[in-house]
Order: structure tokens, then C-alpha cells, then sequence
């Protein structure tokens, strides 16, 4: 009965986490700029392979499973914010410059604050 | 429908969902059209490889396939890592790239 | 005796009584041998461990429902049809107060993975962190909230 419970759940959760990883896909496709692309890679697609991975702990219902999918997640959560920072700032450094669409952009105009090139 | 006709559904909806996202993230890769968002689309790719593999333990019932995830995952962050350092120290002799959409 | 050779104490007790040297047998004899310690010993525990703990507890909760929503935000504006009209992309600099490598580094990792905000860089005298935005509504309403909610935190935590 709960070995039931798990996978019908594993397999919502493993749908919604595939999901997002395509709108992740769609976003890196869609938006105009790498600054802009970087919110959808990071963020939608850390949730979508984090849903996955929670998924995989439902279906397996094993302690050492559960363990591992978890230590997973953890590891995507933390690793993939500092290797957006540091694209972010290696484009940002080498003249990656962002869209037009940029409204304000304080890094470009406090010329004393503009990172060293 | 019983638990494990609808996982085994599921996850054939999520791996055509990931097959499509991987060909999206693909196109990106191809078109650029900057190195840094090239470098983007390849992390996305990993990113949506871990997912691939997290479903495919669930499809073939082989739980070592989530250390193969946690492996993908560690591969991908340190080869953006290095692209990153790349980036850096490559800027020196030449000229900045342009984004799309670009306005000075 | 200090308070982590206790839980290891207690841990490898509730192996032992189990039979089981698993991983997750053993973290489970430490969390039910610090319960038991929070009924017996609340004055020794409390100040140091506890504390501290239970702020980290509240970072992280307050982390993974901003990454959610942050997720759902940018899954809703990737798909709106007039993608470029939606778009109000900036790059701000936020005033930093938290002033160790441990905090700014937090800070920005918890920035990266929250609704429509990217930090790019940090700036040489470490006064300010640069921030991209996706979708910019009001500057000040948007530093203030990062200053009080998770800088406050982030610098909590290191206290």
C-alpha cells in the first residue's frame, strides 16, 4: 500500500521536475541575453533535475537511496548558483555586454565601481 | 491503473520531455552566438543529464544510476568551472566579444 | 563532556542496540540521542547548539521556498508570449554590509537561486555587489528586501 503511494508519487514528482528542465531549455532558447538566459538555466533547471531526483527517492523507498538522492540535490543547490556567478562575471569581465533591453545597468555608469579590465 | 503501470507512464513522459529539452538546450549550443553562452547551454545540458539519468533509476530500477546523476552533476560543475577560468584568462590579447542584441 | 562526543556516544548506542552501522541507522541515533539530551540537559544544550542550529534550520526553509517560487516566476515569464515586452532586465549595485568572504559569498550564492536576481560580481573594495535583474520593478523596494531578509539572515548565522 505505501510502496503504492511512492510511485505514484515518484511519478508525479518525476513529470513536474521533467517539466521544468523543458522550460528551462525553452528559456535558454527564448530569452535574449546570457544574463537573462543564466535565471532560467539556473534556477528552473536546479528545481527541475531537484524534482527528479526527489522522485527517484519515492520510487526506490530505500534509506541509503533517499540518502544518496538527497546528498544529489544538495550538491545541485550548492554548485550550481557559484557556477552561475562565476559565467556570470567571466562574460561580465571579458565585455560580454547585456541587451539593449537593459534599462538600468549601475555597473556601466559609477565608472569609480567598474570592475578592472 | 496500478502504481507501477503509472510510474512506468510517467516516466516515459519525462524522458521525451527531457529529449526535448536536450535538443532545445542543443540548438542554443549551436547558435550562440557569444563562447559564454555556449559554455550556458552545455551546463544546461548536464543539468538536464542528471535529470535523464534520475529517471532512468526509476525506469530500469538500478539505484547505482544515482551516483552516475551525483557524478554528472560533479562533472559539469567543474567544467564550468574551467570554462569559466578560460573565459578569464583568455581575455587578455583579444578583443571583447558582442552579445545579440548589442547597444554601447 | 562536550556536546558532539555525547551524539557520538549516543549514536554508536542506538548502532549497537539496532545491530545496524548504517549511515542513516547512525544519524538517527544522534538526532534521538539530542532529543533525549533536549528533555535532560536543556540549560547546558541550548545556548550554543541550538541556536545557532535553528537559525541555519531558518535559512535554509526561507532558501527553498524562495527557490521555488523563483523557479515558478521565471517558468511563467519564459513562456508569456510577448517574452520582450514582459522583460525588464537591470544591473544594480547593492550596498553590502555583511563584510567576511564567508557572508559575501552566502549572500550571493542565496541571491543567484532567488525570484528574478543574479549576482554578477563583487566590486574591488568590496562596497557593493553587483545584481542582474530579470525583471525589475522597483530598485530601492528590492535592495531593502535583500538587506532585511536575507542579508540579516546570512549575518545572523555567521554571528
Amino acid at each position: 500500500m505505501i510502496l503504492w503511494v511512492g510511485e505514484y508519487a515518484a511519478g508525479v514528482l518525476v513529470v513536474i521536475g521533467a517539466l521544468f528542465s523543458l522550460i528551462a531549455a525553452i528559456g535558454v532558447l527564448r530569452l535574449p541575453d546570457l544574463y537573462t538566459r543564466m535565471h532560467a538555466a539556473t534556477k528552473v533547471g536546479t528545481v527541475g533535475a531537484g524534482f527528479i531526483l526527489l522522485g527517484v527517492a519515492a520510487a526506490a523507498f530505500d534509506a541509503s537511496v533517499v540518502l544518496r538522492a538527497l546528498i544529489g540535490i544538495g550538491f545541485l543547490v550548492l554548485t550550481t548558483p557559484v557556477s552561475a556567478h562565476l559565467l556570470a562575471r567571466a562574460a561580465f569581465l571579458t565585455g560580454t555586454r547585456p541587451t539593449w533591453l537593459t534599462y538600468i545597468n549601475e555597473a556601466e555608469s559609477e565608472t569609480g565601481d567598474k570592475p578592472k579590465y | 491503473m496500478s502504481g507501477a503501470a503509472f510510474l512506468e507512464l510517467a516516466t516515459t513522459i519525462a524522458l521525451a520531455l527531457l529529449s526535448l529539452a536536450l535538443l532545445l538546450a542543443f540548438v542554443r549550443l549551436l547558435r550562440g552566438p557569444t563562447l559564454p553562452d555556449r559554455v550556458l547551454a552545455l551546463d544546461m545540458l548536464t543539468t538536464i543529464a542528471v535529470g535523464y539519468v534520475g529517471v532512468l533509476a526509476i525506469k530500469t530500477g538500478f539505484t547505482l544510476y544515482i551516483d552516475i546523476a551525483i557524478a554528472v552533476a560533479l562533472t559539469g560543475f567543474l567544467a564550468t568551472l574551467a570554462f569559466a577560468r578560460y573565459l578569464l584568462s583568455r581575455k587578455a590579447g583579444e578583443q571583447p566579444a558582442t552579445g545579440e542584441g548589442l547597444g554601447k | 563532556m562536550n556536546l558532539t562526543g555525547l551524539l557520538v556516544i549516543f549514536a554508536l548506542g542506538w548502532a549497537a542496540v539496532t545491530g545496524n552501522f548504517g549511515v542513516l541507522n547512525l544519524l538517527l541515533g544522534a538526532v534521538i540521542g539530542g532529543l533525549a539530551l533536549l528533555l535532560f540537559r536543556v540549560k547546558t544544550v541550548r545556548p550554543a547548539f541550538i541556536s545557532r542550529a535553528w537559525r541555519i534550520a531558518a535559512l535554509a526553509l526561507l532558501f527553498i521556498r524562495e527557490l521555488l517560487e523563483s523557479a515558478v516566476r521565471v517558468a511563467i515569464l519564459v513562456l508569456t508570449p510577448d517574452l520582450s515586452a514582459r522583460l525588464r532586465p537591470a544591473i544594480i549595485a547593492f550596498p553590502l554590509t555583511a563584510r567576511s568572504d564567508g557572508e559575501i559569498t552566502l549572500l550571493a550564492n542565496l541571491i543567484t537561486l532567488t525570484p528574478g536576481t543574479l549576482s554578477v560580481d563583487v566590486s574591488e573594495d568590496r562596497q557593493r555587489l553587483f545584481i542582474h535583474c530579470l525583471s525589475l520593478q522597483d530598485r530601492d523596494a528590492l535592495i531593502d528586501g535583500i538587506a532585511i531578509g536575507f542579508e540579516a539572515k546570512v549575518i545572523e548565522v555567521f554571528k
